[in-house]
């Protein structure tokens, strides 16, 4: 193919010597070293054992029901934060509609959302700590101001459920930001033309800008699944013991030093999240291609 | 950020619907603004609060930031600086990373493979798909043979992180990069007897300075905020010794956290005024983009063309 396309191409730019094909290498190589051998090593390691042996005992392993707890605390919690981050940025991004896309609430809120979609890590386990921990903030305002005791039933903070508020901390500026391009996108000319038509504001969203965003609602739902799905640093800060989601079952297989051969379960693992990450990304694409009609 | 895509849009919009205006009134606006900001600020208000406790006896106290400020970060506190110093040597390696890897090979594929464009795209934008701990359980070996080819110490982890800040790197370039006829450019250049080199340092470089900036900016915040593979592969860098601090002090391991926030907030807002100066005005006389494409899978629909500056958030 390319001993024919070549020489075409050849003759319309001045650019000659098949040489530059040599220019491609270093980028390939680094990706092959560093992208393409570690997912492969990752996802590979699950189908062997200790010794090296071929074996689909690792892969079956998914099936215990400890893991398939784990898989579907994960699950549920990427579905819920997504759902609310996108619902309530959404409605920011609603409010954003018309502001001076240089003005400075756009440079103060592009900023912030940039910074505190970065925040979903370490960091932010020591804010919700301070916030909602046992002497949070919070916590300590709401018990000697309202009575009211938070952790009445037991302190949560430290499980599935306490990850929550801060998985919607960063989920809420992820979808400002994955979101606010496709407002941006509404035509002028449409509420114009529903206008002449005689509609209103109330037709204009029902009939037109609703239908239009819901692909990409959909698709920065699927983004922010995605995202809560494969974060880990907010987790590992905030719970120093137990592994209730799979980022956490993945480390406890990595670092295991009582269980030989544990080190393979991490790569099985590694396969199943990868299969829920490929179900998403699909599931975007197909949406995006939707979209790609409204937009330009 | 489109305010790049399109300006005359907008004005548009401000002017002629206001019959119709699809966005809420100023009112409802701020209201919306000003609910979802505050509660955004609650936890960031409870770190400051929590680094200004008294203590036993309460009340507040100023010494703990008087501490850091006056050089207190010694003795126990010296994961810290090395954490802090790993991290910012880090970010150089890895800014260098992508610039010699990333750079020619987007120019050379934009100006002799327009074909592989799409392939570029995906691979640039797969690390979105592989979460950095599935990504660690295969640098685990490779690693081990990268740490007897160059020993362990930490810039080797610029390598992977090189590999996560693929996808922002590449689409601030790109964006930048649509905007500018390279190939016209590159063949007025190659007609007057300039090299590779003369075009790729003197013609393209200078042209897509934006992008490179934005992109250099976006790779230093993700390393600073990098913790996943630093753990699992037992390197220090400011995150990881943040989490170590924390078990003896939190009070530091918070103040640290917060000047680190202001640190990336001020950092994203230079990016803002980079993204969106004079220079973006540029694409209105540039020649039509190349038929932006959004049909490439993990490209969100205005990609092609959308700086992306904080898509630093997908991760």
């Amino acid at each position: 193919m390319t001993s024919t396309t070549l020489p075409r191409a050849r003759s319309r730019s001045r650019f000659a010597g098949s040489g530059s094909v040599l220019g491609l290498v270093p980028f390939t190589a680094y990706i092959l070293l560093f992208l393409a051998l570690p997912t492969v090593i990752a996802v590979g390691t699950g189908f062997f054992d200790g010794d090296g042996a071929l074996t689909f005992d690792n892969i079956t392993a998914l099936g215990d029901p400890v893991l398939l707890a784990t898989f579907g605390n994960s699950l549920w919690l990427s579905a819920l934060t997504a759902v609310v981050g996108a619902l309530v940025g959404a409605l920011f991004c609603y409010a954003l509609i018309g502001a001076k896309p240089t003005g400075v609430l756009r440079s103060v809120v592009d900023a912030a959302s940039g910074v505190l979609a970065q925040f979903g890590g370490v960091m932010l386990a020591f804010a919700f700590v301070a916030t909602i921990g046992i002497q949070g903030m919070i916590t300590v305002l709401l018990r000697d101001r309202l009575g009211v005791d938070i952790f009445a039933n037991g302190v949560w903070l430290y499980d599935v459920p306490g990850l929550i508020l801060p998985y919607i901390y960063f989920q809420v500026p992820l979808m400002i930001i994955t979101f606010s391009p496709a407002l941006e996108s509404l035509k002028p000319q449409w509420a114009e033309a529903t206008a002449m038509l005689g509609g209103g504001i109330g037709s204009y969203w029902r009939h037109i800008g609703l239908p239009v965003l819901l692909p990409s609602f959909l698709g920065s739902l699927l983004l922010l699944f995605a995202n809560a799905f494969s974060s880990f640093a907010t987790a590992a800060a905030l719970t120093s013991q137990g592994s209730q989601i799979v980022p956490l079952q993945i480390r406890s297989a990595l670092t295991s030093e009582t269980v030989l051969g544990h080190e393979n379960l991490a790569g099985s693992l590694a396969l199943g999240m990868i299969v829920v990450m490929v179900v998403v990304m699909t599931l975007y694409a197909l949406l995006m291609r939707r979209t790609a009609r409204w937009v330009r | 950020m489109s305010a790049r895509d399109t300006p005359g849009t907008r004005a548009v919009s401000r002017r002629d619907v206001s019959g119709v205006h699809p966005g809420p009134s100023t009112a409802t606006r701020w209201i919306i603004v000003t609910a979802i900001g505050l509660i955004f600020l609650v936890p960031i208000a409870s770190m400051i609060e929590f680094t200004l406790r008294g203590g036993l006896g309460g009340g507040y106290t100023l010494d703990r930031w008087a501490a850091v400020f006056g050089g207190g970060l010694t003795g126990e506190y010296k994961p810290i600086v090395t954490g802090l110093t790993n991290s910012l040597l880090l970010a150089v390696v890895t800014v260098a990373v992508m610039l010699v890897l990333l750079v020619p090979t987007m120019v050379l594929v934009r100006i002799r493979f327009p074909k592989l464009q799409r392939v570029l795209e995906f691979v640039c934008l797969l690390p979105i798909t592989i979460p950095a701990i599935v990504l660690v359980v295969g640098l685990a070996p490779v690693y081990s043979v990268v740490a007897r080819m160059f020993g362990s110490s930490v810039w080797t982890l610029a390598f992977a992180y090189g590999v996560i800040v693929l996808p922002y790197a590449y689409r601030s370039i790109q964006a930048n990069l649509q905007a500018v006829d390279v190939v016209t450019l590159g063949e007025a250049a190659r007609s007057l007897g300039a090299g590779w080199p003369t075009i790729l340092f003197r013609i393209v470089v200078p042209n897509i300075r934006r992008g490179l900036l934005a992109a250099a900016f976006i790779a230093v915040a993700v390393v600073l905020g990098e913790y996943t593979i630093a753990a699992l592969l037992n390197r220090v860098n400011l995150q990881t010794a943040l989490v170590v601090v924390s078990k003896a002090d939190p009070y530091i391991a918070v103040i640290i956290a917060l000047l680190a926030l202001l640190f990336a907030f001020v950092l994203l807002v230079a990016i803002g005024r980079i993204g969106g100066g004079p220079g973006s005005r540029r694409r209105r006389t540039a020649p039509p983009a190349a038929p932006a494409a959004p049909t490439t899978p993990l490209a969100p629909a205005t990609g092609a063309a959308e700086p992306s500056t904080q898509e630093a958030a997908l991760r």
